[in-house]
């Protein structure tokens, strides 16, 4: 698994790491479910598309995260397949587009609140892309 | 990373951090701490948060710090930040994702002996009435319009719809109500979580719990807010839901351009912040007073949700079982109040974040009753241990923008708990002691044990040493209901 639940005194911290900025995306959105100890139930498969612009790529992926923390408390729905582009170009807002596949949650340990942007950086490192995140719990 | 010797000793029990620490801070870092205490504090980043918070634009005086506080995102958990109204910034992340989490408390005058045979179904009747746990609905379910109407109304609107008394709105802070809350600035996404959600507790460490008063420290005041020694009393701890996790994302989200707009520079992304008086500000705040009155609401409702298992268990078998409303304090707010800084009155909007208003006696605002004695000031303690009602003191408001602590504090990382506890031990321990648990996920359990926290005792003995609170009850749990 190319993350790591780091330690924090109130709430919940990941490190992720991949080697490209969409790879990114999808382990630390893999991360998350992997914290809230996410279930699935087999079927019905669910497909849902999602898009957003933003001024960074931190940004994007605050927005992303902080869509499927909706679709889990709002829709009792979490996703395990993603199909995901970011589009960067210099001096214009990322663009995000993602298909999101998955399921109706049979179970699950905890919630998560909100997405924060606490020293949020995406680092490139020797192994590609790597950031530390905290989610409120 | 900040260390001891960082650190000014004023007291005991008052350390600073001097603006000179930072060549960025905008003011100082006073912090309520024993030595102990303190130890713990350092051993994480909490006053590195503390030392960012006081970079924000418009702060005045100091950054106050309480010692229950422990590391959250960006602003420390247990922080207090006033800025100047209205040239000063509002910071949604300085009041955090849980808009309005508070602590409400009923008095009753039922006693231990005549409650601990129907304990247990007690418990069982308040787990039952007051929804909680992950994707929990809640009690009420109302249409657009009319959680429009709610969040404006606060507990008026609980009032009207015969979910609240007249004396409970009195003992409500703000009378349950914040003005200049605008729904038009909540979004539909968060609108959409708050639909269905009204009157219920959620997961995490929120908590309804039956207690004992089992210390009375200061009998005058005691009597006053309506508590008895060997007596039942109920604490409620909840928010504003997913309607107020939504207003804080998208307001944070927002603010990330906002800052770059007014040339704002942060240490940390999650500070970000707004001129109160810009159309960002002024947007944020009517959505953060919005989402404030819908947990002045929620909290109400499951008041009225204890009430009805009260009702069930007691009535018909004891002459007097209603449960009277102490006070419902909030800990996570932004507000804006007048308070004395260098002998002049100024208003400034005072960001709370676990940090619970101590106004002292005389404050304007408070109940009549409670004009002599000061607001109470209601201190959970972990689960399984005492819990505090203290009232606020003159000291409070000159010392601590009129604000104590508020629970005892994590110390324990979530991780290390779940993985050191097993949920189930704890749930033994707990009912070995007499303890009812009623709890939705056993590492949810494991996560609030109370060796992940600090000792609540000696935290409120800080405050009450340091002047800005004064004891009045020790509460004793007897049933805990948690998700």
């Amino acid at each position: 698994m190319p993350f790591e639940e780091l330690s924090h005194t109130a709430d919940w911290s990941l490190r992720v790491w991949a080697e490209d900025l969409a790879h990114l995306f999808v382990e630390t959105a893999r991360g998350m479910n992997s914290l809230a100890g996410v279930k699935l139930a087999e079927k019905p498969r669910v497909r849902r598309t999602f898009s957003a612009s933003a001024q960074d790529t931190e940004s994007l992926l605050v927005s992303f995260l902080s869509e499927l923390v909706y679709h889990t408390e709002q829709d009792n729905l979490a996703f395990d397949d993603f199909d995901l582009s970011i589009d960067l170009e210099d001096g214009q807002p990322g663009r995000l587009s993602a298909i999101l596949r998955g399921a109706p949650i049979l179970s699950l340990d905890k919630a998560i609140k909100a997405v924060t942007y606490h020293n949020l950086q995406i680092q490139q490192t020797a192994r590609g892309y790597e950031i530390e995140i905290v989610f409120d719990v | 990373m900040i260390r001891l010797q960082n650190l000014t000793r004023i007291s005991d029990y008052e350390w600073e951090i001097p603006q000179s620490f930072r060549g960025d801070m905008r003011g100082p870092v006073r912090i309520f701490s024993t030595r102990e205490l303190l130890e713990q504090i350092l051993g994480d980043k909490s006053l590195e948060q503390a030392v960012n918070a006081s970079t924000l634009p418009g702060l005045v005086g100091a950054v106050v710090v309480m010692p229950d506080m422990h590391q959250g995102y960006g602003f420390p958990i247990g922080g207090v930040a006033a800025t100047q109204f209205p040239q000063g910034v509002v910071s949604p992340g300085a009041i955090g994702y849980d808009i309005n989490c508070g602590v409400r408390l009923l008095a009753s005058s039922i006693e231990l002996e005549a409650a601990l045979p129907r304990l247990d179904s007690l418990a069982t009747l308040l787990n039952q009435y007051c929804p909680s746990g992950v994707g929990v609905k809640g009690v009420v379910h109302v249409n657009v319009p009319e959680l429009e109407r709610l969040m404006r109304a606060g507990s008026r609107w609980a009032l009207k719809n015969g979910y609240a008394s007249e004396n409970d709105i009195a003992r409500t802070e703000e009378n349950g109500c914040l003005e200049g809350a605008d729904p038009a600035k909540v979004s539909e996404r968060a609108k959409a979580r708050g639909l269905e959600q009204i009157g219920s507790m959620g997961a995490g460490n929120h908590f309804v719990e039956v207690d004992v008063v089992e210390a009375v420290l200061d009998q005058e005041t005691a009597t006053v807010f309506g508590l008895r020694e060997g007596c039942l009393a109920v604490q409620i701890h909840c928010g504003s839901r997913g309607l107020g996790h939504q207003v804080c994302t998208d307001y944070v989200q927002d603010f990330q351009s906002a800052v770059r707009r007014y040339g704002i520079e942060l240490p940390d992304r999650e500070l970000v912040c707004a001129p109160m008086d810009s159309p960002e500000g002024q947007a944020y705040l009517g959505a953060m007073r919005a989402a404030a009155n819908y947990a002045f609401v929620n909290r109400q409702l499951l008041a009225h949700s204890a009430r009805r298992a009260f009702e069930e268990t007691f009535a018909g078998k004891l002459k007097n079982w209603q449960l009277t409303q102490v006070y419902d304090i909030c800990h996570n707010m932004g507000k804006v109040e007048t308070h004395e800084v260098d002998e002049k009155r100024l208003k400034v909007c005072v960001h709370r974040k676990g940090a619970t208003r101590a106004f002292g006696p005389g404050t304007p605002g408070l109940p009549p009753e409670y004009q002599q004695t000061g607001q109470p000031v209601l201190v959970p303690g972990s689960m399984g241990t005492a819990s505090w009602v203290l009232a606020g003191t003159e000291t409070s408001m000159l010392r601590s923008w009129g604000s104590s602590c508020h629970g005892a504090g994590r110390t324990m990382s979530r991780a290390k708990a779940k993985h050191d506890i097993r949920g189930d031990d704890l749930r033994r321990e707990l009912e070995g002691r007499g303890i009812k648990v009623r709890a939705g996920s056993m590492s949810g359990l494991a996560e609030e044990a109370p060796s992940a926290y600090k000792d609540v005792d000696a935290v409120v003995g800080t405050v009450v040493a340091a002047g800005i609170a004064r004891k009045v009850a020790r509460l004793r749990p007897l049933a805990v209901v948690k998700g």
